[in-house]
Formats: C-alpha cells, structure tokens, sequence
C-alpha cells in the first residue's frame, strides 16, 4: 500500500516537473545584476576573479551566515557523535600502500590547498575548495595511522581564530563609517598576488576554517567507527 | 538537440531521481545519498538560470576582458552551497551512525516500528493488544544489509 501511495506521488511529480520544464521560457535570460557586476567588480573591488569579488565583496556578510551554518553543522555532528569511549582499541596501521601513500601526498595536498586559497582572487578556486583539500591532507594520515590521532585541541583553535578573524576584518571597515566587511587596503594592480585588497585575508580565513571544520568532523566521524 | 534541452533534462532528472530516492528508498543511507542527488540537482538548476551558450568564465586572465562572461552571481551561491551540503551530509551520516548504534538496524521499517514503540511508551499506551485491535503491523523484516 506504501509502494503504491510512493509510486502515485512520483507519478504526480513527474507530472508537475514535466509540466514546469514544458513551460518554462528556455531561452538565455540576460543576468542583469551579472553583467553589471562584471562591467564593475575590476574597478570597484579589484579582484581578477569576478567570483570571488562575488563571494567575499557584494554579498561578503551571506559567505559569514554560510560560514556559521557550516560550523552549526559540524558542532552538531560534534555533539551527536560524542566522544569515543576511552577504552575503545583504534584500527591496525593500514597496509603500505596507504601509508605511502599518505606520506607522498601530504606535502603536495598541502601545497595544493594552500595555493589555491592563496589564488583564490586571481584563479578559479579559493578558500572553500582550497579548505576542503587542507582537510583531506590532514585526513588522509589519521587513515594511515589510526593510532596517532590529530589534536583536536589545535584543530578548534585554528578554527575559532580563523572565524575570529573574518569578523574582525570585517568590523575594522566600521570605524571609518563603512559598511560591515567593506574590502579594505590598496586594491593594487589587477591580476596580481598582492591584489583585492583585504579580500585574500578574509578568503585565508575562509580556507582555515573550512579546513579545519571538515577535518574535524571527518576525525571525529573516524574515531566513532573505530570505537565499536 | 539544443544543449540547453540537455543540461535542464539533466537538472530536473537529477532533482527528480533524488525524491525518488528519498520517497522510495527503505534504507537510511540511501536516503541521504539520494538527498545529495537532489541537492546536486537544485545546484545544478541554480546555475542554468542565467547560463549562456559560449560564455567564458568570469575571470580576467592577464589583462584581457573576456566578450561574454558568465554570470557569477549563482556560481557563487552555489560554490557556497556544495561546502554547505558537504557539512550537512556529514551530520546526516553522523545521525544515521547514532541510529545504527542505538537500534542496530537502518531500515526505515524497523525504524519506525521502533519510533512508535518508544512514543508509545512514553505516553503510557498499551501495545494492541485487545480482541478488536486494529490489524497486526506488518512486522520489520531482520536486519538486512542493503536493504532494497
């Protein structure tokens, strides 16, 4: 009986989705607040990749509410899993492969994260891609070596710091009579490292965060497998 | 066929296999993996509605301003969104690990079965036991990996 209710909901859904693709006007819309903000964002934030301008200038305070949903959720998959019964064994060493493995690449993911959260502003990419690949860095040697846990210690507090220092740069626009996460600093010469302003610091926060964020939920989520 | 035909077909087909997915699925792994389609899905759609045939990326690349550019208003939103739906698998994950630790099974029947006792019980109701009880609930096959 379930079944059949499931099966009469999807029909009627496919109906409505069919009917709302049938409808809908295909053509290319003009991205109106799109095209003015590439005609734009070069001068007034001084970012080569309009996205980022995006991301951290015009709608910097949304990235901040994001940032705060991310956390959200890692603390609640902190608090849903617990802590890992002390007496619990942690798994074998893995095989040579993956410890090798680990080894090989941890300097290179590093290096990888980092530069794409440093080129955040002139490249595709920034700190929530480079901040997912800091995580797996910091994750992929945990796999190796489950004995050898990271310190979650230093893990909250570079988070905390990072996510500090997103609001403070963004409070610093302030006192000047600027709107909260107004960029700040010399926009400088466009297509360069040292450019955007403040927007590179405030995507290193990013990066940090998330970084750190999602290898601690990945930590956690390991050790609460290992413990039963 | 028009690419743009394609592209759609490919976001409503994704929202609509991720409810599928959702509705029809008994095992709660699957529940959430389907939830992840739906989410690439509406991700997807976010990033057709301003999509434009032969656009170059929003970005200057030494110095030369690119005819037609992309719109990066829903490239960010949905850079954000794919981070955020990360954290939310996680968590849903983590919620379906409690599961499994508490009531040893991820099967949505035997699950709700559990969920009802529990209120049940809670409430100070007898299970049906009396001659006029309503039809016995179908009892929740074991625990089966993979449910279908």
């Amino acid at each position: 009986m379930q079944r059949f209710t499931s099966a009469l909901f999807l029909l009627g859904l496919g109906v409505l989705i069919a009917a709302i693709f049938r409808n809908m006007d295909l053509a290319a819309s003009t991205p109106i607040v799109g095209d003015a903000i590439n005609a734009a964002a070069a001068q007034q934030v001084g970012a080569a990749n309009f996205v980022t301008s995006v991301v951290l200038g015009y709608r910097g305070f949304d990235t901040l509410m994001e940032l705060t949903i991310l956390f959200t959720a890692a603390t609640a998959g902190g608090l849903v899993l617990g802590k890992p019964r002390g007496d619990a064994r942690p798994d074998p060493e893995a095989g040579l492969v993956l410890r090798a493995g680990a080894d090989l690449f941890f300097p290179l993911l590093l290096v990888v994260g980092l530069y794409i959260i440093l080129h955040g502003h002139l490249t595709p990419g920034g700190g929530f891609q480079g901040g997912v690949i800091l995580a797996v860095a910091f994750f992929l040697p945990l796999l190796a070596r489950p004995g050898t846990p990271m310190s979650h210690r230093a893990v909250s507090l570079i988070e905390g710091l990072a996510g500090a220092s997103f609001i403070v740069i963004g409070l610093l626009a302030m006192p000047e009579g600027q709107a909260f996460l107004t960029p700040l600093l010399d926009k400088g010469q466009l297509g360069s490292l040292l450019s955007a302003g403040s927007l590179p610091l405030l995507y290193i926060a990013v990066g940090l965060k998330v970084g750190s964020e999602l290898a601690g939920l990945l930590a956690q989520l390991a050790a609460t497998e290992a413990s039963d | 066929m028009d690419t743009i035909i394609i592209l759609y077909t490919g976001a409503f087909g994704l929202i609509f296999i991720g409810i599928a997915g959702i509705v029809l699925s008994r095992h709660l792994v699957r529940i959430i993996f389907a939830i992840g389609l739906l989410e690439a899905g509406a991700n997807l759609l976010l990033l057709l509605a301003t999509w434009r045939d032969g656009a170059s990326a929003p970005i200057i690349v030494g110095g030369r301003v690119p005819a037609l550019m992309a719109d990066p208003v829903p490239q960010a939103l949905v850079l954000t969104a794919i981070v955020i739906g990360v954290g939310i698998l996680a968590l849903a994950l983590s919620l379906a690990l409690r599961v499994q630790h508490a009531w040893g099974t991820l099967d949505m029947r035997a699950i709700r079965l559990r969920l009802e006792e529990e209120i049940d019980d809670a409430a100070g109701i007898e299970p049906p036991t009396s001659a006029d009880a309503p039809a016995p609930r179908p009892t929740a096959p074991a625990t089966r990996e993979g449910g279908a």
